[in-house]
Formats: structure tokens, sequence, C-alpha cells
């Protein structure tokens, strides 16, 4: 058996110190190498792992021959969204866990592979895609995140006439926002969007639904509407300190750096605190995110400050190693207690606690307990809190028969469909904060329910 | 998105007013909220108080003075130009309701926002007395606007070049201490102007609001860039305000959170200035 390719990746060093793309991609050479691996199961597992459910083995039977623009074709017919995947997407929990290979040794790098395909194809030049025959009805989507984009791709796609409503300046959601321009460039992210809009569907940024207009306003001017509004308000740990100047949520320490282009300042007029101690709360992708982002702003030492084990590390294994790599510490099993207030109000270091791992939890984790007296102090002039975000209430403001969970979700039945008849919902609205692909499954799912809807009413 | 500038004047030195074709924005907009905008593609998104708008001819007024980069570079842009971004109404409505005589106080530019509040509860059939200051009679905006909108108009400068000599505030507590019985007051301009009010309101037990404009980027409440303690409770002034009971709100908070750039600020005027000069 032929090991399977390896990434090629910007050096470490190099690397951390600028926002260019960390893993290069594969060549062509590379490509057809790791694709013949691939056994061409007759009953492919991997399908299953996918939540767009790609013609896996199709698309990498056509990389074998050398047939990139079918593959990509094959990669199309389901996930509208495939450079993006090939590079966020949890594939070793998905598609890639479930490959026969998997079990012996190394699963086909079915992510690497989609990537190649995605970039192959931008390089030549995007094909452009066929508009169907217009259906006569009209679908809202609301956030042009990964649930709303993918969603509104597959009901262009079904001949509807839909409309994009985004609260932002730009599109894309945490694609844009939240994903840093190492990990996803933000061209990439453009040129996906690009293609859904030669698809047909109307995108309307600046566009905030629940103050322009309400859900109830949407429902009446359109057929149908699709709420993929995501998770978007940051949580704090409510420690003291929290409030003081140099302590971020992640969420606004990646907009000021992502979307707003602060690591360009002052070419872009937004700013942001660069700290030479940063202190990362939080142990999943959007730490790893903020860590590696604090590091190439030019901070001498950021630290990952996270109240479990390095197993328990929710953030994908590939992103844990690269940020060691670059030579971000991780301070494990140890947690804030407060923060420590320096001159003017500003952050001059975090009490911390050491933790030990006690029984397991209702997540299935172990949890973590406080070892008594063992606080320390740890110096740092920026700290940012990535311990997940909430879904905004906003949206909300105006549809009183949207029911809602405990901690704001949308309740959704098994169609994706809402309390409210006509309005399906899908992503971190409806399951917390969670995966692009996931969002993305939630996304299709609800285009399905919404076509239905329209083709029998 | 593009959203042209139909008609910009300045209104007092380094003060300009600018009516910005939004309909959508215009349509839903009610005293008391904000919009963010965006110059270019390049520029950083800040938030302004609405000062008018009509829904009819679909546009939006805001008034801001020349303070950062961003202002400035907005100053010189002139009628038929075109914004990038303006984004709105953000933040919860004021709460207007009739209440009976209401006093309505605006510093600086602190006075445009305070105009549409003051035909609100008027229409609501309150009286609105209005007191309006800037540091000298040139800085004082909205004059003739206030004087049509209120019942009555008070004017402070801090030099005595018109109306009262010294603060609004002290205008606003001689009202008080002539026993007429007032149901609430509404305060806006610069944080140090709001503080001292709502210290000098508090032992009248007076209702008093402010309306924060901390730092923020998206208003919609993503970021939490704009969290205020009020009564010890984190808010987002985005999303829960940007009104808030006076006598609650951290100022000394608010005001040090303003001030988090300043260093990166002046850096980047300090670029400004040397391309200006390097253009020569």
């Amino acid at each position: 058996m032929v090991a399977r390719q390896l990434m090629p990746h910007q050096d470490a060093k190099e690397r951390a110190r600028n926002f260019d793309e960390v893993a290069l991609g594969y060549t062509k050479e590379q490509a057809i190498a790791e694709a013949s691996r691939c056994l061409e199961c007759r009953n492919p597992k991997c399908v299953q792992g996918c939540p767009v459910n790609i013609d896996i083995p199709g698309f990498i039977a056509q990389i074998k021959t050398g047939n990139f623009g079918d593959a990509i074709a094959t990669i199309k017919l389901t996930n509208s969204l495939a450079a993006v995947c090939g590079r966020v997407c949890p594939q070793e929990v998905q598609c890639e866990e479930l490959c026969v290979l998997a079990k012996k040794g190394e699963p086909v790098a079915i992510g690497r592979l989609e990537r190649f395909c995605a970039d192959h194809e931008r390089e030549k030049g995007v094909v452009t895609p066929v508009r169907t025959q217009p259906s006569g009805r009209r679908v809202a989507v609301i956030g042009a995140g990964p649930a709303g984009l993918t969603a509104a791709a597959d009901l262009a796609k079904a001949g509807h006439a839909v409309t994009i409503f985004e609260a932002l300046h730009d599109t894309g959601g945490v694609l844009t926002y939240g994903i840093p321009e190492f990990r996803l460039p933000k061209a990439i992210v453009r040129e996906e969007v690009d293609y859904i809009r030669q698809l047909g569907v109307d995108l309307k940024v600046d566009y905030v639904i629940g103050k322009i207009k309400t859900l109830e306003d949407l429902r009446g001017d359109f057929d149908a509407v699709f709420l993929g509004t995501g998770a978007g308000l940051p949580n704090f740990m409510g420690i003291e300190g929290e409030n003081l100047n140099g302590v971020y949520s992640a969420n606004e320490f990646l907009t000021r750096v992502n979307l707003m282009k602060a690591y360009l300042f002052p070419d872009h007029g937004t700013p942001i605190k660069r700290g030479k101690r940063v202190i990362v709360v939080g142990g999943g992708n959007v730490a790893m995110d903020a860590a590696r982002s604090a590091l190439r702003l030019g901070a001498e030492e950021v630290s990952i400050v996270y109240r479990r084990g390095e197993d328990e590390l929710p953030a994908r294994k590939e992103e844990v190693e690269n940020a060691k790599e670059e030579g971000i510490v991780f301070r494990l099993l140890t947690n804030p207690v407060r923060i420590l207030e320096g001159e003017n109000m500003t952050v001059k270091g975090v009490e911390c606690i050491s933790m030990e791992l006690g029984e397991p939890d209702e997540s299935g984790r172990r949890s973590p307990v406080p070892k008594e007296g063992s606080e320390h102090i740890i110096d740092a002039d920026i700290v940012i809190i990535a311990i997940g975000t909430s879904p905004n209430p906003m949206i909300l403001s105006g549809s009183d028969g949207l029911k809602v969970g405990s901690r704001g979700t949308i309740v959704v039945d098994g169609s994706a469909r809402t309390s409210l008849e006509n309005v399906c919902a899908g992503g971190d609205a409806v399951t917390g904060a969670a995966t692009v692909i996931s969002a993305m499954g939630a996304g299709k799912l609800a285009a399905r329910t919404i076509n239905d809807y329209l083709m029998n009413n | 998105m593009s959203y042209t500038i139909l008609e910009k004047k300045q209104i007092a030195p380094q003060v300009h007013l600018m009516k910005v074709l939004a309909p959508d924005v215009a349509k839903a907009a009610k005293a008391g909220q904000f919009i963010i905008l965006r110059i270019d593609e390049t520029s950083e998104r800040i938030p302004l108080t609405i000062a008018d708008f009509d829904a009819g001819e679909g546009y939006v007024t805001i008034i801001f003075q020349e303070m950062g980069k961003t202002t400035k570079q907005l100053a010189k842009m002139s009628d038929t130009d075109v914004l990038q971004d303006f984004v709105g109404p953000l933040g919860k409505p004021a709460d207007v309701q009739k209440l009976g005589t209401v006093i309505l106080v605006g510093g600086g530019v602190g006075i445009a926002p305070v105009y549409p509040q003051v035909k609100a509860y008027r229409e609501a059939g309150n009286k609105v007395i209005s007191i309006i200051g800037a540091r000298n009679k040139d800085l004082l905006v909205l004059e003739d606007e206030m004087q049509d909108a209120s019942d009555e108009l008070y004017v402070a400068t801090d030099d005595g070049s018109k109306g009262h000599h010294g603060f609004v505030t002290e205008v606003a507590k001689k009202i008080l201490d002539s026993g007429e019985k007032i149901a609430r007051i509404v305060v806006i301009g610069p944080p140090i102007l709001m503080k001292v009010a709502a210290g000098m309101t508090a032992p009248y037990g007076v209702e008093t609001i402010v309306s924060l404009n901390p730092i923020m980027i998206d208003g919609t409440g993503m970021c939490g860039g704009c969290r205020v303690s009020v009564g010890g409770e984190t808010k987002f002034a985005c999303v829960d305000g940007p009104e808030f009971d006076a006598h609650k709100v951290d100022f000394n908070l608010l005001m040090s959170r303003l001030g988090l750039y300043r260093s990166e600020e002046a850096q980047c005027q300090e670029d400004h200035n040397c391309t200006c000069r390097s253009g020569n």
C-alpha cells in the first residue's frame, strides 16, 4: 500500500509571522497518487460520513484518470462550497474516519483531494452554471453563512428565486469574519459566493432582519423562509476583570482581523491591540484561530488556557498540531479565576487555578475539578475569550410564534421545519456553535424540505 | 452596496450634516436608533446616532464631528458621493411615552440625536423642555430646529458667548430646583457630560436616560466590543441599548474603553499627515 500523500505546508517559523495560507495544496501528481489509494469500495462508507453526501469514490476515480474537470462537477452536484470544505471540514471524524483504509492505517485524504479539485478548477476558470427554468416561487434566506449559502444554492438549482439577507457588509458568515486568511483565504470564499450568485441568487448585504424587516414581514413577502442566522453572540465567563481594556471576545478579535483586516492597519482603518503576551481561553478551533492570529500580529508569547486535558481539546488535531509547531504554548488543565487590572483599566495578567479530571459529565468528557491552593498568575496584556457563542436573539424580534429552546436555539423537526409554517432553519442557529459542514448539511436538508413544500402548495 | 449622499453641509466648525439615501433604513428608523457606516472597502465601520429621517424621501440624516481619520475623511465627501455601507436602524428605539414634562439635554454633537427624540416626545403628548449646549455659540447645532420642536429651549455655552454661561447640567438643575414636576431627563453628549448629569439628577430621584456610543464593529451583538457595565451587569450597547438608566452606568469604564485605540489612532493620524505632506 502506498503511503498517504503528505500535505505541503509553509514552514512553521516563517508562517507564524504571516497571514498567507498554511497548507499549500497537492500537486497534480500528488493528487493522482493519493486518488490511486482509493479501493473504490462497492458499498462506500465514506459517503455516509459526509453531511452533504458527495459521491466520494466517484470523484476520486475521475482524479485517478486525470479528469479533474469531471471530478469537480461530481462534487458540485451536492456541494457548492468545495474549496471551503476541502480546507475546513473535520474529515478525520467524518468521511475519512469511515474509509476502509482507516482501519488498517491511513485513510484516503478525501478532504485534500476535494480541495485539489476545487483549486484546479479555480485556476482554470470556473464553469458558469446553467440556470434552471424559474418555478415562480420566492424564498428568503436570512444569513449568508455556510447554511444559508448552501440552502440558497440548492433552492436556486431547483428554479426558485432566492434572496439572501445578510447583516454584515460582506458575505460568507463565519467563513469571512471567523476563519482566518491563513486557513481559508478570503479570495476563495468570494469566488465560491460568486458561483452561488451565478446560480441566480440575489444577495443583499447591510440588511438586518429583525430591524429593517421582521421575520413576519418576510413570511408575507416570500413563499418560504430559511433561517441560517448562526450563533453569533459571544459568551463570556462572568469573571472579575472581563470588561478591562485588552479583553476581547474571540468573535471581536477575529472579526477585526479577518472581516476588517486589522492586520493591515493603518492601510485598513480598523485597529487592533497587538499584545506581547496573549492568553486565549478555550480549546476549540476558534481558540486555535485566535491564538495563531495573535502570534501573526507579533506577540512574543501566546498561550492557550484550557480547563481540560489534551485529549479533550475540541479543536481539530491538525489545527492543534499546526498551533504547536508555530510555538503556541498549551496551558492545559488550567482555568482562569479572574483577570488582573493594571494601569488605566488595562489587563496585566490572569489568575488561574490548576484543574484535575474527575468523573465524566453529561458531555461524556471527564469534568475538570479545581485543585485547591494551586492558584497562580500568568502575565498577559491581551486576553481573548473563546469559550463559545450562542444564537443571536435579534432576528427573533417580531416573530412571536417561533419556538426557541432554552439556550436560544431555534427548535426544528427532523426535516428542518420550525414551529412556523413555511419557515425552516438550520446551522448554528439550531445546534449552537458547530462545524461549517454540519451547517451546510442542515442547509441542504432545509432546501429539500422547502422545495417539497413549494411543490405541494 | 452603495448609498448616495444627497446633501452634505458644514453646520459648525468641524461639524457636518449629511443626508444619505437609504430608503430601507429610513422606513424602519425610530428616534434613539443608530446606523453604522463604512466609507469604502478599507474603512472601519463607525456607529452614528440617527439625527433625522424621512421615510417618504428615503433618506437618513447624520451629524458628525471631525475626530479621527474616518470622520475627517467623511468630512471631505460631498453631494452625490457614495458610501460603501450604511447599515441600520440598529439598537432599540428610545422608550418614548406620554409622561408629562420631560427635559431633553444635548451637548455638542449630542444635540443631533436629541432632536428626533424631542419631536417624538412632543408627538407623544409631553411638554418638552430642551437644553442644548456647546463650548461656544459657533458650535451650537440645530438651534432653530430645536426651537421649533420644543416647548421651551434653553441654551448654555462654556464661554458664555450665548445663553447661560456654564454647563447644560446647571440649567437642568435650576429647572429641577424650581419645583416643576419633571418625569424624565434624557441626556446625550460626551460621556463626561452624561456622567456629570447622572450625578446631578441622582439626588432628585428623577429618571435619567443616557445614550451610549462605545466602540463597536458589527452593531448586531456579534463582537461584544461595545460592552458596558449597567447596574453591575455587562450589557452590549448595540443590542441592549444604546439607551440606559444613567444612574446605573459605569461611566469610568465607558470612558476608559473609548480610549482603547488612542495610540493606534495617533499613529494613523501621523501616517495620514505624512502622506498628505509628501503629496505637497
